[in-house]
């Protein structure tokens, strides 16, 4: 039923009309696409971490290790209490702490001290770590998380904001305990 | 009557669909194939229509907030009429929409229903099968409580597994830096748009090709499926053999369908609603997490792997295990159907179910994991304790107070991460005993640091008294080397 000649007309018109779609699409699809992937930059130049108070020194007695909380550097109103972060504070001795994140180097699970054996023990799959943080027993390929962190006007500051994972660890700073942590006044 | 009738035709004639849905419905199909063999797939469009529903009533209370969800299960579950009862079709309508999915897909598998020409209705039933475990995982993340937020960070920690991308695909996963509100928004809109919108397009899809490609005929022993004359015998078969589909084949999925929607309705009212456990905080550390039923067999996985193992295998197994499924139909599209000359078939079957249920077994009693309160809470029996000397009572005030109960059972009670000790002094001598305590290894952390000598000296003599009334502890010869017997 087609004109021969008016055919291939309408055959073109069909072709600019698709490849006008084709550039309204990837003029409409940048935006999705970078709305999707905003989590991954958060459209932050440093990262999502920052330095946060855990609270005065005076809280955390030498010798002994101690749950502290802290309210996520980034967080929402709709957040509730899941931006209430846990972390563990051992105070070695004098300006020398280590802070340790929650969760097991595993696959993040929550990590209980226990200070009669030394050891960190882990709920889930039964991993296990001394005090300083290395790891004791079980599945974990490597020690506890550790934050960077400095002493300011007597109170003990942390560098955090992020879940720490095992892949993300390269930006969680690993400090070994003999050499201590170096202080910033 | 005949104002229904004139309705009904007064429809017809402008959606003229009469016609084609009664073609439909009386297709002939093969005779042996209307039977209870074949009612698993439209028992889980069933449930999957239940799910829907039960989603969009639930949905109108929940608040998918990560401040709120918590709050908006219990009003559910104590304060809205019967909203207990609605949650609880939901999750046991889950529970069962996934094990009609693994019933139905071992059916067709050993009934041989991916061959030739129906390659294309399996790879849709595989896709199924993931978006129906996506839409269990999705589903216990808006249960937001406790285990959904430990959980979601086993997640993320597995996506961080991944070369290069882990980082990014953690932060795309959470929505964010940490689970927070924005990770429960984005599951809620996978669990409420992006997955059902998926599974409803792939479902009509699978449903369109087994009315074109006509349902597998039942497998008989020597038939084989040749691509060259298949579709003519198939059509042969439905001709000469077969009875219309409906009401011969409808009847039987319309009572099994039947059948399974009042045994999740039995479930949801003897056992009700799942959880919400504690709630998502993460300062709660006094915790537990555990995944539902139907990912146990991962835990337990993810808790026996070596190691060094554990990463290759959670990023290629499931990789491996997509290929080998999706490529099935292509690398024996012909030959054999029976499942009684397909012997690999039955064993393959048996294999897997041997293997997820072992686990799954494994994984509701946790032996891996510390008892994390044996220490204060589980007593060391009295048998083991009575006619001890000061020292050895000393040792074992030392088992319990330094943890050791945690992973170590005596009798009943402790943990099962490392070997029971009931006889342990039958197997180790005093310096063995004395070298595990402190120096550890095999799995048992060294406790060099934390015990001083005189709490490690009585920790072993308590330990040397546990061994068989009759049964002398074992010792090392060299000691005794050169004294007169």
């Amino acid at each position: 039923m087609s004109v021969p000649g008016d055919f291939s007309r309408r055959q073109m018109f069909l072709k600019i009309a698709m490849l006008f779609n084709g550039v309204v699409g990837v003029f409409l699809g940048i935006p999705i696409v970078r709305y999707l992937l905003s989590p991954v930059t958060g459209g932050r130049k440093p990262g999502y971490e920052s330095w946060i108070s855990l609270g005065s020194v005076e809280q955390f007695p030498s010798g002994q290790t101690r749950l502290a909380t802290y309210r996520n550097p980034i967080a929402q109103s709709s957040d509730g209490q899941t931006a209430d972060i846990p972390c563990w504070v051992r105070h070695i001795d004098g300006g020398s702490f280590q802070v340790f994140a929650i969760n097991c180097a595993h696959l993040g699970c929550p990590v209980r001290w226990f200070p009669q054996s030394g050891l960190f023990m882990c709920p889930c799959h039964g991993g296990a770590y001394y005090a300083d943080g290395a790891r004791a027993s079980g599945p974990p390929e490597r020690g506890l998380f550790e934050y960077k962190f400095k002493i300011l006007d007597g109170k003990l500051h942390i560098q955090a904001g992020e879940l720490p994972t095992p892949g993300s660890s390269a930006r969680i700073h690993y400090i070994t305990p003999s050499t201590g942590s170096p202080r910033c006044a | 009557m005949r104002l229904m009738h004139k309705l009904g035709d007064w429809f017809d004639q402008r959606l003229q669909l009469g016609a084609p849905l009664r073609e439909t419905m009386e297709h002939p199909i093969p005779r042996e194939t209307a039977s209870w063999a074949y009612v698993f797939g439209s028992a889980a469009m069933t449930v999957f229509g239940l799910q829907v529903v039960t989603g969009i009533l639930l949905a109108m209370i929940y608040v998918p907030s990560a401040g709120e969800a918590w709050n908006s299960l219990q009003i559910l579950n104590h304060q809205v009429s019967l909203g207990w009862f609605i949650r609880a079709l939901h999750g046991w309508g889950s529970n069962f929409m996934l094990a009609i999915v693994l019933v139905h897909m071992v059916q067709v598998f050993l009934f041989g229903a991916y061959k030739f020409p129906r390659e294309l209705t399996w790879i849709l039933g595989i896709f199924l099968l993931l978006m129906t475990l996506g839409m269990a995982f999705t589903g216990q993340v808006l249960r937001f409580d406790q285990d959904a937020y430990w959980g979601l960070g086993i997640g993320a920690s597995i996506a961080s597994r991944v070369p290069v991308l882990g980082a990014p695909l953690v932060n795309l996963m959470l929505g964010g830096p940490i689970i927070a509100g924005a990770t429960l928004s984005r599951f809620f809109a996978l669990h409420v748009f992006v997955i059902p919108g998926l599974l409803m397009a792939f479902v009509g899809l699978h449903v369109l090709l087994v009315l074109k490609l006509g349902i597998n005929e039942w497998p008989m022993p020597g038939r084989l499926v040749r691509r060259s004359d298949y579709l003519e015998k198939y059509h042969n078969l439905a001709r000469t053999h077969g009875v219309p589909f409906m009401p011969y084949g409808v009847w039987k999925d319309a009572v099994f369908s039947g059948v399974i929607l009042l045994f999740i309705a039995a479930c949801a009212l003897h056992f009700g609603p799942f959880g919400p456990s504690g709630q998502p905080d993460p300062r709660v550390i006094q915790t537990a997490p555990r995944p539902d039923f139907f990912f146990l067999w991962l835990y337990a996985l993810l808790s026996l792997l070596p190691p060094a193992l554990e990463t290759p295998v959670l990023l290629i197994g499931p990789v491996l295990a997509l290929i080998v499924l999706l490529g099935l139909p292509f690398v024996s599209g012909e030959g054999e159907k029976s499942w009684k000359r397909r012997p690999i078939a039955v064993l393959t079957i048996l294999l897997v179910a041997v293997a997820l249920g072992t686990f799954t077994n494994l994984a509701s009693h946790t032996p891996w994991s510390p008892v994390m309160d044996a220490g204060t809470g589980t007593p060391i029996p009295a048998k083991f304790l009575s006619g001890r000397t000061p020292i050895q009572i000393q040792g074992a005030l030392v088992f319990q107070a330094k943890q050791c109960h945690n992973c170590h059972a005596i009798g009943e009670g402790g943990g099962r991460r490392g070997p029971a000790l009931d006889v342990v002094a039958v197997r180790l001598t005093e310096d063995q005993l004395v070298r595990q305590v402190l120096q550890g290894g095999g799995n048992m952390p060294a406790y060099g640091k934390n015990l001083n000598p005189a709490e490690t000296t009585a920790l072993v003599s308590f330990l040397e008294t546990l061994h068989p009334a009759g049964q002398a502890p074992a010792h090392d010869a060299s000691r005794t080397a050169g004294e007169q017997p």
